[in-house]
């Protein structure tokens, strides 16, 4: 479903201070398939989900969706492929509008703009059916600007209209960082349902060791622009946070020294 | 300290109204709710610019007068004044996909890229027109087929005394079915997949582009929207006030702004439909508080008495703009220390 071959992106390409954020990346994620991210600091996970997305093109290499070629595709013309989720609770929907309003943009993704009302009682009754196996009371509010929500309602609501519309893949990035400890279990679990029912092949970003090895079906781990480790299913489920650690320091032969990943374990 | 701001304010408010209520007439009161009526068009114009889109555009003040060169040349070379309105829609529209490609484009500010096509404009507007000033007296307008039966009508329920109003209050009712009409279309537009895409657009941008949408495409449309309603308001007001001048466009931004943020600031809409309401009136209540500001008199110490006049518009119009955004600055900071 996404194939990336021989992805690199270098950052001042051709200057003294030219930064490789990507190395060479050769990836192939089947369709259907949940992929967890991991990686310190700098090593190129969120580069890598700006190139798949288009927010820059890569230095070379090409990226295949679903066998097209999208390498030159700007930004927008990508998303109708590609449904994504920020860590910015605030980046995923348009605060002023109402919960109905954001639903009725995310339908539109691959649709080409008509001249018909965006809310209609019809489709008010369709999001009703979106919004009620939430669990968090949106279906009631549908009238309401987004505004009233919390960070934790507002991401579940991103998460929504990431999957809505058709997109082929998702692109989650430390999605459930700013939220709390409560709100991250419950957005994740949805995460999982969101993905299993969608068959979305998805690729989510994380920080947190504990979580890479309890969602999803594969482990990738970066390191400095490469894909250092990738594990499937069974590998992964005999692993502790520990183990990956050691792993992380038998691979690159150094240690993994990250308050952030062993605290976050 | 924010309340003696405030007191002071209102008393310069009251003060204001007092003074209004006593000095002015009725035709001047008409005369100001007929030239807000037509300037109500810019105000949405702005509207859309400022405040949906969040892409301030300075063009107005160059497409209102193109509005009113297209109509004023076109009526004097003997053509239909109702054909004029579409041509001069169609060209402000242009001229807003001008300071949206170059914006766009070449990623120059939209309020330099707005400056840089408002100077093109000027010449363009001479161009069309082939002088400063084109008088439309005894043309064939589209207020002169109905005015004359208008005021007779008039002068026959109310009195020869109403008779000087019969072109205001004509304008009124023409010009006001007209924005009522225009707005309904807008209000229907705003709540359209791709007007819902446009509001989104300026709310939010990053999540337009991740909902698969060109931002571009929507900064486009919506000034060509913005700026053909601008176009269209200039090629009315013009055949209302007789006359089209390439200076009257000047300056028209901040009447627009000024109207915006004085009907926001009154009514605080909630719904887009409200909001355009809002906009509608706060351009008819900018017309009158400047009416009004030009019946001031103000006694200085030493016996001497400075009467506002036309040339103290502009001042009286950054003045207010400065005094409704301290307002709502204030109440703001209120709200939040609350």
């Amino acid at each position: 479903m996404l194939r990336l071959l021989g992805l690199s992106k270098t950052f001042y390409h051709g200057t003294t201070n030219a930064v490789s954020a990507l190395r060479d990346i050769d990836l192939h994620l089947p369709a259907g398939q949940f992929t967890v991210l991991i990686g310190s600091n700098g090593a190129g996970k969120t580069t890598l989900f700006n190139v798949i997305s288009g927010v820059f093109p890569p230095t070379s290499g090409r990226i295949y969706i679903d066998g097209v070629d999208v390498t030159g595709w700007p930004e927008y013309r990508r998303a109708t492929l590609v449904g994504r989720v920020f860590q910015d609770p605030l980046l995923g929907t348009a605060a002023s509008m109402t919960i109905a309003e954001n639903l009725s943009l995310a339908m539109l993704r691959n649709h080409r703009f008509k001249l018909r009302p965006g809310v209609t009682s019809d489709r008010k009754q369709e999001y009703v059916g979106f919004l009620e196996p939430l669990g968090l009371g949106l279906e009631d509010r549908l009238d309401e600007p987004v505004s009233l929500l919390s960070g934790g309602q507002r991401q579940a609501m991103t998460l929504l209209m990431a999957s809505l519309g058709g997109p082929k893949i998702m692109l989650l990035d430390e999605h459930t960082a700013a939220l709390d400890p409560a709100t991250v279990t419950r957005i994740l679990e949805m995460t999982h349902r969101t993905v299993r029912e969608n068959q979305l092949t998805t690729l989510m970003i994380t920080h947190n060791m504990q979580q890479a090895l309890d969602y999803g079906e594969r482990t990738l781990m970066m390191d400095d622009g490469n894909i250092i480790l990738d594990l499937n299913f069974d590998q992964k489920a005999e692993m502790s946070v520990m183990d990956l650690v050691d792993k992380f320091g038998e691979v690159r032969r150094k240690p993994l020294f990250e308050d952030d990943l062993l605290l976050n374990a | 300290m924010k309340w003696i701001v405030f007191a002071c304010l209102i008393g310069i408010g009251v003060y204001v109204f007092v003074r209004l209520l006593g000095r002015l007439s009725l035709n001047v009161w008409t005369g100001a709710v007929a030239s807000g009526l037509g300037f109500a068009l810019v105000a949405l114009a702005v509207f859309i610019s400022f405040r949906v889109l969040n892409c301030p555009d300075l063009t107005v003040d160059g497409s209102f007068p193109l509005g009113a060169a297209i109509a004023a040349s076109m009526i004097v070379s003997g053509m239909n004044p109702y054909i004029a309105l579409p041509i001069a829609v169609l060209a402000g529209g242009f001229a807003g996909v001008v300071t949206a490609l170059i914006t766009t484009r070449l990623h120059i500010h939209s309020l330099l890229a707005s400056i840089l096509t408002t100077t093109a404009l000027f010449t363009i507007n001479l161009r069309i027109m082939g002088r400063s000033n084109i008088p439309l007296l005894n043309t064939n307008t589209i207020v002169r087929p109905f005015i004359g039966e208008f005021r007779t009508f008039i002068e026959t329920f109310g009195g020869a005394s109403l008779s000087k109003l019969a072109t205001s209050l004509f304008m009124i009712l023409y010009v006001g079915t007209l924005v009522l009409l225009i707005k309904l279309i807008f209000d229907w537009f705003m709540r359209t997949d791709l007007g819902l895409s446009m509001r989104a657009m300026g709310d939010n941008p990053q999540m337009i582009r991740s909902l698969g949408k060109s931002t571009n495409m929507m900064v486009i449309i919506g000034l060509a929207i913005s700026n053909g309603l601008a176009s269209l308001s200039g090629a009315i007001y013009a055949q209302f006030q007789g006359f089209a001048d390439i200076n009257m466009g000047t300056g028209i931004i901040i009447a627009g702004l000024a109207a915006v943020i004085l009907g926001e600031t009154i009514f605080r809409p909630k719904t887009i439909a409200a909001a355009s309401t809002a906009v509608i009136i706060g351009m008819i209540l900018y017309r009158l508080v400047i009416a009004a500001a030009l019946s001031v008199a103000l006694p200085l110490p030493g016996g001497l008495i400075v009467r506002v006049g036309p040339q103290d518009i502009k001042l009286a119009t950054a003045l207010l703009v400065v005094g409704v955004l301290a307002i709502t600055h204030l109440r703001k900071r209120e709200s939040i220390e609350k």
